[in-house]
């Protein structure tokens, strides 16, 4: 069984992001760049399946430009064992990509796909949702633990809901989109760096998948949250109830 | 002769460089109460100097017999009277510290709180302090080997020191001036904000302060010390207190003068990077500041979160990146101190190069604390750059480490920012110990591990001279494994681990530290030796900036033992003292080391320190006890 995992190429999580001065998006342009956190949980997840024997071969997925051949290489070094880069030089938004992933997902014909939950940069949760609509599959959101059974070709997902856990059980092949308890993902170790170099990227365009990048969105404005403002200290209860009253009107 | 004999008692007494050691032509010099033991276990045993004293003339075999004699006659007077002394604390200390026991059955720091019990009871009543290492049964052990005089341990554990009588001690008029300078809120006596205070970041030395005082501009510092040198009250600058050598703590009552309140940071030049700060500023905010400027701080230590740049400015701070931006000497372009008589020197300069009169500044940069109280720093800060880089490799010799740290010098360059070690023992301690660690390497054990960081500007050039680097080191059989971090969140876990470790130590219970400047050739050669040494009493645990030949041994234990400490000191400051190495890399001497500087500097140089100490501080007032021997009563 083949599973094919999406990437995404994101401003990396720990840096602080600053808005651009026409407040268009956000600065991209010199700041460092790495694999959406919830990508790397799925491509770890999706390596775990396939060294515990049920899965032949995992295939990672990443559209856009052409750095994102870098994010692709990280997750050939974690262990995957093909790319597929979909160039594109426009901002994709999540129906796009959806329309992306089925049309990869008619070429390749994997049992399993694999997506992290959102991605950091746009925090959208749409994808996963939209390409299980499109294929017709059945889908587990938001998994916390995932337990696949090769012969009745069924995944039990236990999905992170609002109430709690919930357990779902999967006709193969699915979509699972992951959350963060699913598991730590791995490092990748030096040896595997160096084998990653070798292994094939496929490109694509999305013309060749018909699929036409248009888009229903647009983004009209990002601007920065309004900064806290400072705590103020009281000295009276009189002062209290006179701010509670006049500023912030609650009493 | 009977003159010289009587001068050379005094000496002795007080505890001069050994005579027999100089008699003997040794070019290391050992302070008396050290040679003491050396003296009874080698000297009789010396080949050289039995062979002296046989080949020497009779007069000058008499004068030798002599100083053998009086020597020991010294050595059996001090110990009865430290038999006197230790009798009658364990006395008064026996009931207090039941109660204390009880009283901090549930604490953690039990075996900490046994040894701070005691040291409470005679700073109350006898202004006597033992390290508060020291675990109170031994006494009984040094007793009954008094009179044997094979006690080694008295000799180099107990470090004695006595609260010099020229000191005041504090009065209400003081607190009241105080007060009026300063106001009421930044004048405390608070038992409990004092008990953190007094106490240092190791929980290995406690003080017994009265009195912290939280300073707000230069000017009221400068009216504190101008007082307190009028009335002789000594005092300890303090700033983030994560000092670990004691020095940031009062030794007896000197008052507390902390900076911490002093945090404005002043100006920042965007074109030259150069930023003028006051010494309360944490090292952290610091950092963040300057990240939003585009500038990053010279220096960075596991300790950033709470150190202050006027304490790291004070010990001249050496840290992680070391390797290459430089130590502090080089990046500190001013600064600004207030003498022990509150006169404010002003060398706060923003220039790259001033080369009019002497240099001042240095003398500051180092001092902890002993000649002025450093008050404003104008630092050169790098530009940050965008590529940062950093592999976690294993290596399964030290021999490896070596030629790693060659050819990352060599292959990697200019763009190499730092380069640590951990031994086996150091990785074990912090996969047990910290929380939140990850071994980046979970598929062996290593013996080695290095960490290795690079910063430049390119980021795809960056990771391919790095890889190319990573890739010939391991054909080449250098590197047994490794990983090369994917995103800054896999990066501060592998730093994690690095600069966990003195957390981790903490953690694990009773730690012996040392901080030693060794040649690479040899730095492992102490750790193994250690280990022979101490065989299964106590865990020896290495790691260091392998970059700088930057050694931090650390001995840990369940508890604290004094045979322990004895098998310790003072053989790994004379395995350094061997190999010219330094005693005290970057944590300077503080209290912990203040009388072994003679292992690193010859006693010229010790004279000459003490000489401008004495002419900045003729009273003795700031941070005293610490940095320069007791002996020469700075």
């Amino acid at each position: 069984m083949k599973i094919m995992v999406a990437i995404k190429r994101v401003v990396d999580y720990a840096v602080k992001i600053r808005v651009k001065p026409d407040k268009t998006g956000v600065e991209i342009h010199n700041v460092k760049m790495s694999m959406n956190p919830f990508c790397e949980i799925a491509l770890e997840e999706a390596l775990r399946i396939k060294e515990s024997g049920l899965a032949t071969e995992v295939v990672a997925v990443s559209m856009g430009p052409a750095q994102c051949v870098d994010t692709l290489r990280t997750g050939l070094a974690m262990g995957a064992d093909r790319g597929i880069h979909v160039e594109a030089a426009r901002e994709l938004y999540p129906l796009t990509v959806a329309r992306v992933l089925k049309g990869l997902v008619e070429v390749e014909n994997p049992g399993l796909l694999i997506l992290g939950k959102q991605a950091i940069d746009d925090d959208c949760n749409q994808t996963g949702q939209m390409v299980a609509g499109l294929l017709g599959w059945p889908q587990g959101t938001f998994a916390s633990k995932v337990v696949l059974d090769k012969e009745k070709q069924i995944a039990t997902v236990d999905r992170e809901v609002d109430g709690g856990l919930e357990t779902l059980c999967l006709d193969l092949p699915a979509v699972i989109t992951t959350d963060l308890r699913l598991n730590q993902p791995r490092y990748a170790t030096l040896p595997n760096i160096m084998k990653a170099k070798s292994k094939p990227i496929k490109k694509y365009t999305p013309e060749e998948l018909n699929v036409e990048i248009k888009s229903d969105l647009e983004v009209v404005q990002v601007t920065e949250p309004p900064k806290r403002k400072a705590g103020v200290i009281l000295s009276s209860v009189d002062e209290l109830i006179d701010k509670l009253k006049n500023e912030a009107h609650v009493v | 002769m009977e003159e010289r004999g009587e001068k050379e008692d005094a000496t002795e007494r007080e505890g001069s460089l050994c005579q027999l050691c100089f008699a003997a032509g040794r070019r290391t010099t050992i302070m008396e109460t050290e040679c003491e033991r050396v003296m009874i276990n080698t000297h009789r045993f010396d080949p050289i100097l039995k062979g002296i004293v046989v080949i020497s003339t009779r007069s000058a075999m008499v004068v030798r017999f002599q100083r053998i004699r009086k020597c020991r006659q010294l050595q059996r007077e001090k110990l009865r009277m430290e038999k006197l002394r230790t009798t009658r604390h364990l006395l008064r200390r026996s009931s207090r510290s039941l109660l204390d026991r009880r009283l901090k059955l549930n604490s953690e720091n039990s075996i900490h709180s046994s040894g701070t019990a005691f040291t409470r009871t005679c700073t109350g009543h006898r202004n006597w302090i033992l390290p508060a290492c020291l675990h109170p049964s031994r006494d009984c052990r040094g007793l009954t080997k008094a009179n044997a005089m094979q006690n080694r341990y008295f000799g180099s554990v107990a470090e004695l020191v006595q609260r010099r009588p020229s000191f005041s001690t504090l009065n209400s008029d003081d607190i009241s001036f105080f007060k009026s300078i300063l106001g009421e809120k930044n004048v405390v006596q608070d038992e409990d904000v004092l008990a953190t205070a007094n106490t240092d970041w190791m929980r290995k030395y406690k003080g017994s302060s009265k009195l912290l005082l939280q300073p707000r501009s230069t000017e009221e510092v400068s009216e504190i010390l101008k007082y307190c040198n009028s009335r002789h009250l000594a005092v300890v600058p303090q700033g983030g207190n994560t000092g670990l050598v004691g020095g940031s703590v009062p030794v007896f009552d000197e008052v507390i003068i902390n900076v911490g309140s002093m945090n404005k940071i002043l100006a920042f030049d965007k074109v030259s990077g150069i930023l003028v700060c006051e010494a309360g500023c944490i090292l952290e905010n610091l950092i963040s500041f300057l990240d939003n400027e585009g500038f990053v701080m010279p220096l960075d230590l596991g300790a950033k979160g709470s150190c202050q740049i006027g304490g790291n400015v004070s010990t001249n701070a050496g840290g992680l990146r070391l390797v290459r931006y430089g130590s502090l000497h080089g990046n500190v372009l001013g600064l600004e101190a207030v003498l022990a008589n509150g006169d404010v020197l002003d060398m706060l300069g923003t220039l790259r190069k001033d080369n009019t009169g002497y240099d001042l500044k240095h003398l500051f940069i180092g001092s902890e604390g002993s000649l002025g109280i450093v008050t404003k720093v104008s630092i050169l800060t790098p530009p940050k750059l965008s590529s940062v880089n950093i592999a976690f490799l294993a290596c399964k010799d030290y021999f490896s480490c070596q030629k790693l740290l060659q050819e990352a010098k060599r292959k990697l360059g200019e763009i190499l920012s730092a380069f640590e070690f951990l031994d086996i023992e150091a990785m074990d301690l912090a996969l047990n110990h910290l929380e939140g660690a990850r071994n980046p390497l979970p598929a062996s054990i290593h013996n080695f591990y290095v960490l290795i960081e690079t910063t430049g500007s390119n980021e795809s050039y960056d990771k391919e001279k790095l890889e190319a680097f990573l890739l010939s080191s391991m054909e080449g059989g250098l590197i047994s494994d490794g990983v090369v971090a994917q995103d800054i969140n896999q990066a501060s876990s592998f730093w994690r681990v690095r600069e966990g470790l003195p957390e981790a130590l903490i953690k694990a219970g009773a730690n012996y530290k040392y901080d030693l400047s060794l040649p690479v050739e040899k730095m492992y050669n102490l750790v193994e030796d250690m280990r022979v040494r101490l065989g299964g009493l106590a865990r020896v645990v290495a790691y260091g900036h392998l970059g700088d030949a930057n050694l931090h041994l650390n001995i840990s234990a369940p508890k604290y033992d004094d045979k322990i400490l004895a098998q310790i000191e003072p053989y790994v400051y004379e395995w350094t003292s061997k190999h010219r190495g330094s005693i005290s890399a970057e944590h300077g001497l503080g209290l912990m080391k203040a009388n072994k500087i003679f292992y690193s500097k010859s006693p010229k140089t010790v004279q000459l320190m003490t000489s401008i100490k004495n002419l900045l501080d003729p009273n003795g007032i700031l941070n005293p006890y610490k940095v320069l021997p007791h002996s020469l009563n700075p």
